[in-house]
């Protein structure tokens, strides 16, 4: 009897526990689904012919249709390896900048107090509210100035400040709610205030800078304007422009822009894995050495600091007993 | 690094429960921490800014020069009829693609960060092609859903006559009745990755713990994210609406530009603040550019994004209670 009882609760549950599973992978598949269908189907009419593109736009290129006419047309007409070289040197140098001093700026104004601190804090966050798209004939007159018209610096220096204000927003929210007992602790082992930044706090941000420098990427990766008006020569020339550009040229010859736009996105695609990767993975600050106080007097009064305050501290790290147990996960 | 001397260590952190304090101001450390940023940010996005209000507030005679104004450019944009019309259609558009953000976006994005966060298997992969659009050049999404949309290919037609739905097939990027909405929701489609990757770190930031001592306490799964969950990610949830409010008068414009020009056809329907900007600023075929009236829309756009913030700042991130995690 109670046999049955329970079994058949568990299968109920179990039950509950599929139907639920078979609702969610519906929904994420569904989307998915949604979100890749464009893309795919852009990249298999780049490699039909014209008669294929038009007759039959949803089949996969097969005998009679496929042709790589639109990719000949793109290699032989556009100068993609520079425009690509260009976007990532760009890219990848305004974020490293970005996220170097948008970190340093944040835990200034997260973890010491000191006149103005407030007022910095709204001063940096300011261009969140403001594009700098607002002051272009003005960026325009002062890279004139500078003589950095029609080089990447020019386009490396304008993401670097478009970028800051929203890094400096997210990683101060994100700061403040780091323990500030593991720091304390820190400081109580002798560390100066720039190695307590490089060694206690970078790796605790580390899932949300990843997270920043997806964010700060996108609209530097993607950004028409800039590229336009300051480094719109053959040689500085960036991907999105260069595409803009090439599809204009080319708005009737139907698989040279299909073709282009592959070209555009497969990179895309490929970088994507390294960029999501590290953002998600769960890190333990307990595995890095040095940083575990020793003192007894320092365990106790982190001790007793965990039992008094109520907040829940960072996964275990306020108290030395759970070490061994975080290790494994 | 630095010279250890100088920062000795303080007191064994005993202080009050519940009250955070900072620690005090000692010396150089803030400076250099602080310095490389303000001065990048100051030189390139702040002056500009402030050379561009100036210039709101001046005008351009014929040789070149520029006289005082005042505040004749804002008068002209908010009540000489050949701007006011324009000025307010594209404040309203600016709402109504603001709106169709807030309510398709954004709860779009928490569903899915929620069930990422279930931990679902494949669930990385999920999450890496949701993410693709967000990742490709706008130039790239309007010219993919200008093929897809367009009646020449026909491929929706074909797309929605496979569920029996044809006869629903419209241009909708050239009605104007239905361009705004369509440009929205390409746009929702291209962005939705970035709530839902926000809202999903914010998700795996919550300790075990906590939900854990919540199943203890005999909630389901249900109550866990709407009583636990939820009321953690709040702040999160507050960045996003801010990031979409500020977003909608920025981002929007690449987008329009891209599939309808900066005339924002069919008939100026899809018309926003960011590309009448544009046209002001740069001029177009019948008009020269005007630097100073573009500088004066830059301005008021400036100004109600200040107001979109203010009150966020002043209603909402004020009440959110943040938990050290």
């Amino acid at each position: 009897m109670t046999d049955t009882a329970s079994s058949n609760r568990a299968r109920a549950s179990r039950a509950k526990g599929v139907s639920t599973r078979v609702a969610v992978h519906g929904v994420l598949a569904g989307y998915t689904l949604i979100a890749i269908f464009p893309v795919v189907l852009v990249i298999l009419n780049s490699f039909k012919n014209r008669r294929g593109i038009f007759t039959d736009p949803l089949g996969l290129p097969g005998e009679g249709t496929f042709s790589l006419e639109g990719y000949a047309t793109v290699l032989t007409q556009g100068d993609f390896a520079t425009y690509f070289s260009n976007s990532l040197i760009v890219t990848v140098t305004a974020l490293f900048l970005i996220l170097l001093l948008g970190a340093m700026a944040a835990h200034a104004l997260a973890e010491y107090r000191f006149r103005f601190n407030t007022l910095l804090g709204i001063y940096l966050i300011l261009g969140i509210m403001v594009p700098i798209r607002l002051g272009t004939v003005a960026i325009l007159e002062l890279m004139v100035d500078l003589n950095l018209v029609n080089t990447l610096l020019a386009l490396i220096l304008v993401y670097t400040a478009q970028g800051l204000p929203v890094a400096v927003f997210i990683l101060t929210e994100f700061m403040r709610t780091l323990s500030r007992d593991i720091k304390d602790c820190a400081r109580v082992d002798g560390l100066s205030e720039y190695r307590i930044f490089f060694e206690v706090v970078v790796p605790l941000i580390r899932p949300v800078l990843a997270t920043v420098a997806v964010f700060s990427m996108i609209p530097i990766w993607n950004d028409l304007w800039f590229p336009l008006i300051l480094a719109s020569g053959d040689a500085t020339k960036t991907v999105t422009l260069g595409v803009q550009q090439f599809i204009g040229q080319y708005t009737v010859n139907w698989s040279a822009v299909l073709a282009s736009l592959s070209i555009a996105i497969l990179p895309v695609l490929g970088a994507l894995r390294p960029v999501l990767a590290p953002a998600y993975r769960r890190h333990h600050i307990g595995r890095r050495q040095g940083l575990t106080p020793h003192h007894p007097e320092v365990r106790r009064s982190v001790r007793t600091h965990a039992t008094r305050r109520p907040q829940v501290l960072w996964r275990g790290q306020g108290d030395p007993r759970r070490r061994p147990a975080n290790q494994g996960r | 690094m630095s010279d250890p001397t100088t920062d000795k260590p303080e007191g064994v952190p005993t202080r009050p429960a519940g009250r955070r304090k900072r620690r005090r101001a000692a010396g150089a450390h803030i400076f250099v921490f602080l310095a490389p940023a303000l001065l990048i940010y100051t030189v390139f996005s702040i002056y500009p800014l402030i050379e561009s209000l100036r210039l709101s507030l001046f005008d351009g005679l014929e040789d070149g020069t520029a006289v005082w104004a005042g505040l004749d450019n804002y008068a002209t944009l908010l009540f000489d009829p050949n701007w006011a019309t324009q000025f307010w259609r594209a404040f309203w558009n600016n709402l109504v693609l603001f709106f169709i953000h807030m309510v398709v976006q954004n709860p779009l994005g928490l569903l899915l960060a929620a069930l990422l966060s279930l931990a679902p298997r494949f669930g990385s992969a999920y999450r890496t092609l949701i993410f693709v659009p967000t990742l490709l050049s706008v130039v790239i999404v309007g010219f993919i859903w200008e093929l897809i949309l367009s009646p020449l290919w026909g491929v929706s037609e074909t797309l929605l006559g496979t569920i029996g739905l044809a006869w629903l097939y419209q241009p909708w990027l050239g009605l104007e009745s239905s361009a705004l909405a369509t440009v929205s929701l390409i746009s929702v489609w291209q962005y939705v990755g970035i709530p839902m990757m926000l809202i999903y770190a914010a998700l795996l930031s919550i300790p075990d713990e906590l939900i854990d001592a919540a199943r203890v306490d005999g909630l389901g799964g249900w109550s866990i994210f709407w009583k636990v969950k939820l009321p953690l990610i709040l702040p999160t949830l507050g960045i996003v609406a801010i990031l979409t409010y500020i977003g909608n008068f920025t981002v929007s414009f690449d987008l329009i530009y891209s599939i309808q020009g900066s005339l924002g056809a069919p008939n100026f329907s899809t018309d926003v603040m960011g590309t009448l900007l544009f046209r002001t600023f740069f001029g177009q075929q019948l008009q020269v550019g005007d630097t100073h009236m573009g500088a004066t829309i830059a301005s008021m756009m400036f100004f109600i994004i200040l107001v979109g913030v203010t009150i966020y700042l002043a209603l909402v991130q004020r009440r959110l209670q943040r938990y050290e995690m």
